[in-house]
């Protein structure tokens, strides 16, 4: 594993400067990049150079982006060190008053890849507390403030992240009157407002909503003029990602903005998406006089969570043999036939037809598991063959024209 | 994220050229029966009636394809109407007390929607005059002099006022009050009391200026208005309800609320007539109802026609609506189904002639209009080319055939004649007798049918190629079963079995909302106009197979069970049973003529059908799954149950007895309903009162506990998820990308679709079989499961088709095999068009893989309700065309997208949110047409494309001695012809754009029209303009 480092770094210079803060101290060493070593043995000489040598340590490296990483294993310190130029920048921290961590005792583990980075945020944000980032396999969104970098301090956006989770939303809506100040004085105007909390739904449990907040817009979308049952539908169709825009009835939550502006914030990872998204104009005026700047920050593939909802498709019978099999009895339906879990070929096939939800890593994967589990049982009864297992991995081989018959 | 660029498009000036040549929304023809008509006029020098209604709209009809709608200001109903003779312009009087003056004026040019205008002039008469009628007393009836320049109204409080026409000006010093003739009369008759309402103003046939004012309590005096004197008194002792004179003005007739009517003579010099000549009640010696009306006509065979409305017997038939012919003793009694409106007879009116020889008598019904032939002996009742009740049986379901062979038109049209001469015994030879007006309107190119399906198990097909919706045909397929009261035992002859009794009714008139078994109830019509096919599917899990057949014919319908539920166990079905099928051979009339009945169990009602005549197949699909059957053979090929296991209402079963009870009980408020959808059918809206009533919404909406709606994304084990809720038969690539054949598909209301490869014998995979084989019986169609898509939005899928390589839908059976259309192209990928109810998103073929999408409810908040591929033709180009989605949502709008690229094209406020048996009825034609029910009795038509449009295109011959525009005229932008002199003879056309199907009637065509004439009321009141109404009944 050292000699690909070693390919890897050649043409590199021989040494890397690193200088490494701990505290309010700071220590200055080189390292030969050609044999970095390993990472345990690195971690001693952090120790060794601080002269902590009992102290648990989580180690950062800032990288060419800024970013603060992690260093744990072999492979990110790898990793930090081949990508220095020309310095290293390492950043220790007590492991018991760290202020982010990586997840539970991942530092004496060596398997552990940390896909995940927590932003070098200047130094006022320097005491917030980071975002934490866990293992892999429970690395999934969270529900969340978002955009607060761009909406009027007044203003709330919330992503509501259902997935994976047996809490149902849990919030109702309602209609009422909010009152506006206009240039002809204060006037009523009917909106939406979050009627009721589910105890211990989604909604209840982010703390991000509250009774009577008012309803601005859903998912970029201004519900002004909308009607109860357009903002009820929209919201479902919706719920997989649901981002609402609220008017909190409490405003001494709001979250304060710090003066700087720099802070990109959650929002950070904005993408121009166009405003061409919603310009779905069709002379209503909706789409026109939509503030167009409100929705710049969000990613499109947030707000176009296609692999996030895509539709399940089960293969099923494909008896492409042109030798039909004559069915002696007429009134019954012939079976569907399904071919038994042998297939070999597809496995490196991963592209399969339609690459359904069952693939991607998120927690979707469930859901689409369960209804089609669903669908299939009933499959199997309607039938008189006798039931087959008929797992999802099994995929029929018409594209090659192979077919596999029971 | 290619997607997001393409949506830019939109602002394309090229392309919002091609949009404007193609996509046009207007409302043009309303179809059917007014819902709740109040009044009725007729002119007899131009043969043109009027019906008013309780919504304040008045409807002018004449010759088939003369349709004249005009609307109130004010949603409030139309009491009575009077025709200025031979003017084109009438007088109403609303339930407001006021009056108001109409006149036909042609639509305005410079308007696309030009219309049919009917140029009202608004409000009632002089600002005092309006109060004082309003403040004293309320128009009881009112009564157009023939010299039509004054208008007499005779009042609650007994006084007659009389208006200067055309400014409706009071003549004050005219005025007759009721003072002045109770001094006039006898001590012993005036006993002190007040001779109460005016019911009946009259104006003596002979003698201009004199008026018979009946009272309701009995009195009638004759009244000079020259003079100002009683030429004579009448002393009725009878409460009054009308009156009539005959035509010297030696008599006159009157009717009275105990079911009688007096003959009075009139004769000079006798000041006081205490008894009348004779009195006669009909229906007596027991206590009988009022006789509301009566018209008293001579002939010259020399005894009198006599028709009167109502004088039923009390107690034994006091609930008929009845109306009376009488002459000798030839005597019927009209017995209908809904209450009498009001009635006219044609008859001459000329001054020469010496008598009246009524021709025919038309009866303005609550739910019909019935026209009696009086020149036919035995007074027989004349088919109405138009104002055809839809509604005879509540209408369940519809559906629209564009292009329909002139072969399959000719033998409909047989089989009508033959249903109508058996239903009538004897030929009618008459012509109908309200022929105003001349229809301009080019015959239509293509014959174009709307079937309705019906509660009482019949589906009637009508002509819909025109302004005139005409009933053709109609189908019932009630003696497929055996029912409670079956066909067989009815007499054919309703007159024999009613020889001796007394009244001698007739039952006339087919609005029947009585279904004998709502299990017949029709929920899905396809037909395929090649094969003459027909597929008609029902309430209680019936689906019938017919075909059509010339002869009447004798036979057993083949039945055929097919258990949709298969061996899904706990399940008990606690719905209606199904329909026992007749057992013996039914003579079956000619027309179309059941061959296979399928009947699904359990027997729920029918969602979805889809037939493939070339392949021989139907499929069906119910609340709990769907099936295949090849009618052909005669056998079921699959069975599919779609009930989620864990749907345990579906499964126990109450769903359809929920789903059912829930139906009939909104069938029976159907009726309640009328009533109180009517007032609020047009809403109008003022510019100026835009503002009040939102404030007024708003306070409403306070008031009212606030709606929670529960935001839930919609999970897989909600009820009612299996419901099949469309199917669809293509012949498409679904296993593979090399071999296409035959498919069928299923979406249900969960989001699943299922898709089905069929063999069918002889067809697809490039075997080609000698169809006509002998071996073929031996061979069987048989379905293997191909595909399963869960839609993971998970909502209802609402349409299902199939593009072809070049993104075009897929050819009709037939069409392509006989050259018909253009060949499908199947040598590029197919795509699958998917339309939930949020989403429309296209999958590419035989790979299930999106490719291009809508998320139709995520952006607007609105729901699609009904999908429809259509075809739009340019008005610029003659051969340019697209195809088009068209999608009708929940909130009444519809949208428009291009296919495959699902890229909104327009939108256009079609119906009101709050109809949702108008969304729910909404049915689309090929070619960017459309129908709906803006009440149960009435379609209204309506056109998304620019090109073809339906709409009346006549002329009215008038005749304006009187011309009402003043010479100060307001200068109208619109008087471009002046009509100012008077006595002119206009021929003013009521411009409407025709019926331009299919483009060949061109622009230069529209521009060729016969000049247009705006004659103008400019007496300083409000003019309503011709465009207002258009734009009421849009907003």
């Amino acid at each position: 594993m050292n000699k690909n480092h070693r390919v890897a770094s050649s043409r590199s210079l021989s040494s890397v400067e690193v200088k490494s803060k701990f505290g309010a101290e700071f220590r200055r060493f080189s390292l030969d990049r050609s044999k970095p070593g390993r990472f345990d043995e690195f971690y001693g000489l952090l120790q060794h150079v601080h002269r902590i040598p009992n102290v648990d340590l989580l180690v950062g490296y800032a990288d060419v982006h800024g970013d603060l990483l992690p260093i744990n294993n072999d492979d990110n310190y790898h990793k930090a060190i081949s990508t220095a130029s020309p310095l290293l920048r390492l950043f220790l921290q007590r492991k018991e008053e760290a202020d982010y961590t990586f997840g539970t005792d991942t530092l004496t583990r060596k398997k552990n890849t940390v896909l995940s980075a927590v932003l070098l945020r200047p130094d006022a944000n320097r005491k917030k507390p980071p975002v934490i980032i866990s293992l892999p396999k429970d690395f999934r969104p969270v529900s969340s403030i978002i955009d607060v970098d761009i909406l009027p301090e007044s203003h709330r956006r919330v992503r509501l992240y259902k997935h994976g989770q047996e809490k149902p939303l849990g919030f109702y809506i309602r209609d009422g009157s909010s009152v506006r100040v206009t240039p002809q004085g204060l006037e009523k105007v009917p909106g939406i407002f979050i009627s009721r909390m589910v105890p211990g739904g989604l909604a209840e449990s982010t703390g991000l909503l509250a009774v009577n907040d008012e309803v601005l817009e859903v998912n970029g979308i201004e519900v002004g003029g909308k009607s109860l049952d357009q903002v009820t539908d929209m919201m479902i169709a919706n719920s997989h990602n649901l981002i609402i825009t609220v008017k909190p009835a409490n405003q001494r939550n709001n979250v304060v903005r710090s003066g700087g502006g720099a802070a990109s914030g959650s929002s950070g990872r904005s993408s121009d998406s166009g405003a061409s998204y919603y310009g779905y104009s069709h002379g209503s005026g909706i789409a026109a006089s939509m503030p167009t700047h409100i929705i710049q920050n969000f990613p499109v593939d947030e707000l176009d969570s296609d692999e996030e909802e895509e539709d399940l498709v089960i293969e099923v019978g494909g008896e492409a043999d042109p030798v039909r099999r004559l069915s002696s009895q007429y009134s019954m339906p012939p079976p569907p036939r399904y071919e038994p879990h042998l297939n070999l070929r597809t496995t490196s096939n991963t592209t399969i037809s339609n690459s359904t939800s069952t693939h991607s890593i998120d927690t979707n994967g469930t859901l689409a598991v369960d209804g089609s589990n669903g669908s299939l049982s009933y499959v199997n009864n309607t039938n008189t063959t006798p039931s087959l297992d008929r797992p999802l991995e099994r995929r029929n081989l018409e594209e090659d024209g192979t077919v596999i018959t029971l | 994220m290619m997607k997001f660029r393409f949506r830019r498009q939109g602002t394309d000036p090229q392309r919002e050229k091609i949009k404007q040549e193609l996509f046009a929304f207007n409302k043009t023809v309303e179809h059917g029966f007014p819902h709740q008509p109040s009044s009725l006029a007729f002119d007899p020098k131009l043969q043109i009636m009027a019906i008013g209604t309780k919504s304040g709209a008045i409807k002018v009809y004449g010759a088939p394809g003369v349709e004249i709608t005009g609307l109130h200001k004010d949603t409030t109903a139309v009491t009575q109407i009077h025709f200025l003779p031979g003017q084109g312009r009438l007088l109403s009087l609303l339930d407001d007390n006021t009056i108001h003056l109409w006149e036909l004026v042609a639509g305005m040019p410079r308007e696309v929607v030009a219309g049919k205008s009917f140029r009202g002039q608004s409000t009632c008469t002089h600002p005092h005059t309006f109060l004082l009628l309003a403040s004293a007393t309320r128009v009881t009836v009112l009564l157009l002099l023939r010299s039509c320049d004054v208008v007499s109204i005779g009042t609650e409080g007994g006084g007659v006022y009389f208006l200067q026409l055309p400014r409706l000006s009071l003549k004050e010093d005219q005025t007759l009050f009721q003072d002045q003739i109770t001094q006039s009369l006898p001590d012993d008759y005036r006993c002190g009391k007040s001779l109460g309402p005016v019911e009946s103003l009259q104006e003596h046939p002979q003698e201009s200026g004199k008026i018979l004012i009946g009272y309701s309590r009995g009195l009638v005096v004759l009244w000079n208005l020259h003079t100002r004197h009683t030429e004579q008194i009448f002393l009725g002792k009878q409460q009054l309800e009308s009156l009539v004179w005959e035509r010297s003005g030696n008599l006159f007739v009157s009717s009275h609320n105990d079911g009688g009517y007096s003959v009075w003579p009139v004769t000079t010099g006798n000041t006081y007539s205490q008894q009348p000549a004779s009195t006669t009640i009909p229906y007596g010696p027991f206590p009988c109802k009022a006789i509301s009306k009566i018209l008293w006509r001579t002939t010259h065979t020399g005894s009198p026609l006599m028709l009167y409305s109502g004088g039923m017997p009390r107690a034994s038939y006091g609930d008929r609506h009845c109306l009376t012919i009488q002459q000798d003793k030839d005597h019927v009694t009209l017995d209908f189904t809904s209450r009498v409106i009001d009635f006219f007879t044609v008859h001459s009116t000329e001054q020469e002639k010496v008598f009246d020889d009524p021709t025919a008598l038309v009866v303005l019904l609550e739910e019909e209009l019935v026209v009696i032939d009086l020149q036919t002996p035995g007074w027989p009742s004349l088919p109405s080319p138009y104002l055809a009740p839809l509604h005879s049986s509540a209408i369940t379901c519809s559906c629209h055939i564009s292009h329909v062979p002139p072969k399959l038109w000719e033998r409909l049209i047989n089989a009508g004649k033959v249903q109508q001469g058996c239903q009538r015994g004897n030929k009618v030879s008459s012509i109908w007798p309200i022929c105003g007006g001349k229809n301009l309107a080019p015959p239509p190119k293509h014959q174009e049918l709307l079937l309705t399906g019906h509660e009482d198990g019949t589906v009637r097909f009508w002509d819909a190629s025109g302004v005139a919706l005409t009933p053709l045909y109609k189908l019932s397929t009630a003696n497929v079963f055996h029912t409670d009261c079956d066909p067989s035992d009815d007499p054919h002859d309703p007159d024999l079995q009613q020889e001796d009794e007394w009244p001698p009714f007739r039952k006339v008139g087919c609005f029947d909302p009585y279904s004998d078994d709502p299990r017949l109830g029709i929920q899905k019509i396809s037909l395929c106009k090649y094969s003459n096919k027909l597929v008609v599917a029902g309430t209680s899990g019936q689906v019938i197979v017919l075909g059509l057949n010339d002869e009447q014919s004798d036979h057993l319908v083949d039945v055929s069970v097919v258990d949709l539920l298969q061996d899904r166990e706990g399940f008990t079905w606690k719905g209606h049973d199904r329909l026992e099928p007749r057992l013996k051979p039914a003579p079956f009339p000619p027309g179309f003529q059941p061959l296979v009945l399928v009947q699904c169990l359990p027997p729920a009602s029918v969602t979805a059908v889809a037939l493939h005549a070339e392949w021989n197949l139907i499929s069906f699909g119910t609340s709990h799954g769907f099936g295949l059957f090849d009618y052909h053979r005669r056998n079921a090929v699959l069975a599919r149950c779609t009930l989620h296991p864990n749907d345990s209402l579906a499964m126990e079963g109450p769903l359809s007895r929920v789903k059912s009870l829930k139906k009939s009980l909104r069938q029976s408020f159907r009726r309640i309903r009328k009533s109180r959808v009517s007032g609020k059918k047009r809403t109008i809206t003022t510019p100026t009162s835009k503002v009040q009533m939102a404030n007024a919404a708003l306070a409403e909406q306070e008031e009212v506990a606030p709606v929670q709606r529960r935001i839930e994304p919609r999970s897989a084990d909600d009820s009612l998820t299996g419901v099949v809720r469309c199917l669809c038969f293509a012949d498409t690539f679904l296993r593979d990308g090399t071999h296409h054949g035959p498919t069928l598909w299923a979406g249900t209301n969960s989001g699943s679709v299922y898709a089905y490869a069929l063999e069918v014998p002889g067809v697809g995979l490039g075997r080609v079989c000698d169809r006509v084989g002998a071996s073929e019986t031996s061979l069987c169609v048989e379905a293997v499961l191909g595909k399963e898509i869960q839609l993971m939005h998970r909502a209802p899928v609402v349409s299902i088709s199939v593009l072809d390589g070049r993104g075009k839908p897929l050819p009709e059976p037939y069409e392509a095999s006989q050259d018909l259309a253009i060949a499908p192209d199947m040598t590029n990928a197919h795509s699958v068009l998917i339309a939930s109810e949020e989403q429309l998103k296209v999958f590419s073929l035989p790979k299930v893989s999106a490719k291009t999408k809508f998320k139709l409810t995520a952006h607007e908040g609105c729901r699609v309700r009904k999908v429809a591929l259509v075809i739009f033709s340019s008005t610029a180009q003659e051969d340019y065309s697209e195809h088009t989605l068209v999608c009708l949502t929940n909130m009444g709008d519809m949208h428009l997208y291009n296919i495959p690229g699902l890229r909104p094209q327009v939108r256009y406020d079609c119906i009101r949110k709050e109809d949702i048996s108008g969304i729910a009825s909404c049915v689309f034609t090929r070619n960017g047409e459309g129908f709906y029910l803006i009440s149960p009795s009435e379609y209204e038509r309506f056109s998304l494309s620019a090109k073809v449009i339906t709409e009346p295109l006549f002329s009215i011959q008038l005749d304006r001695p009187l011309d009402l525009t003043p010479a100060s005229s307001l200068s109208s932008p619109l008087l471009d012809t002046p009509l100012d002199s008077p006595l002119s003879c206009a021929d003013l056309t009521l411009d409407t754009t025709g019926e331009l199907t299919e483009g060949i009637c061109t622009r230069s065509s529209r521009h060729s029209r016969p000049v247009l004439i705006f004659p103008n009321f400019t007496s300083g009141l409000c003019i309503c303009p011709a465009a207002l109404w258009m734009k009421q009944r849009t907003t």
